[in-house]
């Protein structure tokens, strides 16, 4: 390396407004597809579980084809298909579009995984005396539903982060995108790189050891 | 919208795909048969007596985990050339994925790992098993039929990861479903049939997990 410590801190002060813009482009795709994918997840759990067949047939169909396609196929498919489609969306929004896909696919699965883990009996019990659907879902599946499903989505939380990165191959202007255009200007790509991989490494730290605190405060004392 | 579908010339560049998903494959296999033996020696570390074997298996698993993987390749193809680790474009990826996919396997070993019952263990060292022994004839076998349902989809995971290698131009599956959209302009058919071949893949490698799964298992 032919650079030194204080170049590289000279060069990031240069280049900070277009890394913070970066920084803050990352954490709003990521929490844009998060809130998106996750009202839509919710809709596919509750489809996947409760849905009438035809619905189901669909609904798994969806899932099963998004869980089997990269996200980066998403999101260049998203990108190109939706274009051709006369749907004029800007690489940002086609972005967060594919993401929010992904994640409404694993969020989906979750959901689906803990209401199945309720042992039927509840819902025959809430039946015999005599809650209506939408009451036995708000008073007696989603409270332990929510139990199983808060750690694993801070998981999937911290899944879109990295898959955000993503965005930067269709030209999103995110974290890792203003990085390479520093690197490709200054030729420090070692620093700039691990100083990029550290950003997102704290941020998904931060969101790893917060799903471990829901962990502990959602755990049933036994 | 006046976009009739026609998947003709997608035919045409369909062996191109195939080659692409040869190689994807080809990526796939290679970096997790390294990433195993990575997954495992960290899977060991992981639950081992020595405290600081089990910090820096920890630290490996930590920090791999919490970055993304597009940086991850990134790196080691652009920047670690200015550390004097020059790499081609292929054993690059590989070796990035490699590393990737060793802590997403430390993590599942180790729960393997914990899963084999105390008992099995205080067994094989009555009867004078060395613990290396122990480790290779008694606590692997089981360990590996154990994590086989996460194992597979750890794996199919990393499958996909392969995309990825189109970021430093490898002409895997992903790169050329790119390179034919933009020649022919089909773009809904290309992206269509790739995503189908990836999904037709994830459901085979699905089908032989479990398939392994269901010879391996203890008949009752």
């Amino acid at each position: 390396m032919d650079f030194s410590f204080t170049q590289f801190l000279h060069e990031l002060w240069i280049a900070r407004v277009p890394l913070v813009q970066g920084l803050g482009i990352t954490v709003a795709s990521a929490a844009l597809a998060i809130v998106v994918g996750t009202v839509l997840g919710i809709g596919v759990g509750l489809a996947l579980t409760y849905g009438a067949a035809p619905l189901r047939v669909v609904v798994r169909g969806y899932t099963d084809f998004v869980r089997g396609t990269p996200v980066l196929v998403l999101v260049l498919a998203s990108y190109y298909v939706l274009g051709t489609a006369g749907v004029q969306l800007g690489p940002f929004q086609a972005g967060v579009l594919a993401l929010a896909v992904f994640c409404s696919a694993h969020v989906g699965e979750i959901v689906r995984g803990a209401l199945q883990a309720i042992p039927r009996g509840q819902v025959e019990a809430a039946k015999a005396i005599g809650l209506t659907f939408s009451q036995t879902f708000a008073s007696v599946l989603l409270p332990q539903a929510l139990r199983q499903i808060l750690p694993t989505w801070v998981t999937t939380a911290s899944e879109m982060v990295k898959a955000s990165t993503l965005l930067s191959v269709i030209g999103v202007g995110d974290l890792l995108l203003a990085s390479q255009e520093v690197i490709s200007r200054t030729f420090m790509g070692l620093p700039f790189y691990l100083f990029a991989g550290f950003l997102y490494f704290t941020i998904n730290f931060g969101i790893e050891r917060f799903g471990r605190f829901v962990e502990k405060k959602t755990h049933l004392p036994s | 919208m006046d976009y009739a579908l026609n998947f003709a010339v997608v035919w045409r560049s369909f062996d191109r795909l195939l080659e692409g998903l040869g190689l994807s494959l080809l990526l796939a296999v290679g970096s997790i048969a390294i990433g195993i033996a990575i997954g495992l020696v960290l899977g060991f570390a992981l639950v081992s007596r020595s405290g600081i074997a089990r910090r820096l298996a920890g630290a490996y698993v930590t920090v791999i985990r919490n970055t993304p993987i597009l940086v991850l390749v990134l790196f080691v193809y652009f920047a670690l050339p200015d550390l004097g680790v020059q790499l081609e474009g292929i054993e690059s990826f590989v070796a990035t994925l490699a590393v990737y996919s060793g802590a997403y396997l430390a993590e599942v070993f180790r729960a393997g790992l914990l899963s084999v019952p105390k008992g099995l263990r205080e067994a094989a060292q009555a009867i004078g098993m060395s613990r290396l022994q122990i480790n290779a004839s008694i606590v692997a076998p089981l360990m590996l039929r154990n994590v086989l349902p996460s194992l597979g989809s750890t794996v199919i995971s990393l499958f996909k990861d392969t995309s990825l290698a189109a970021a430093i131009a490898i002409p895997e599956l992903t790169f050329e479903a790119r390179k034919i959209n933009v020649e022919s302009f089909r773009v809904v058919e290309t992206w269509l049939v790739a995503s189908l071949l990836y999904v037709a893949t994830c459901t085979v490698l699905a089908a032989l997990f479990r398939r392994l799964e269901r010879r391996l298992a203890i008949p009752r």
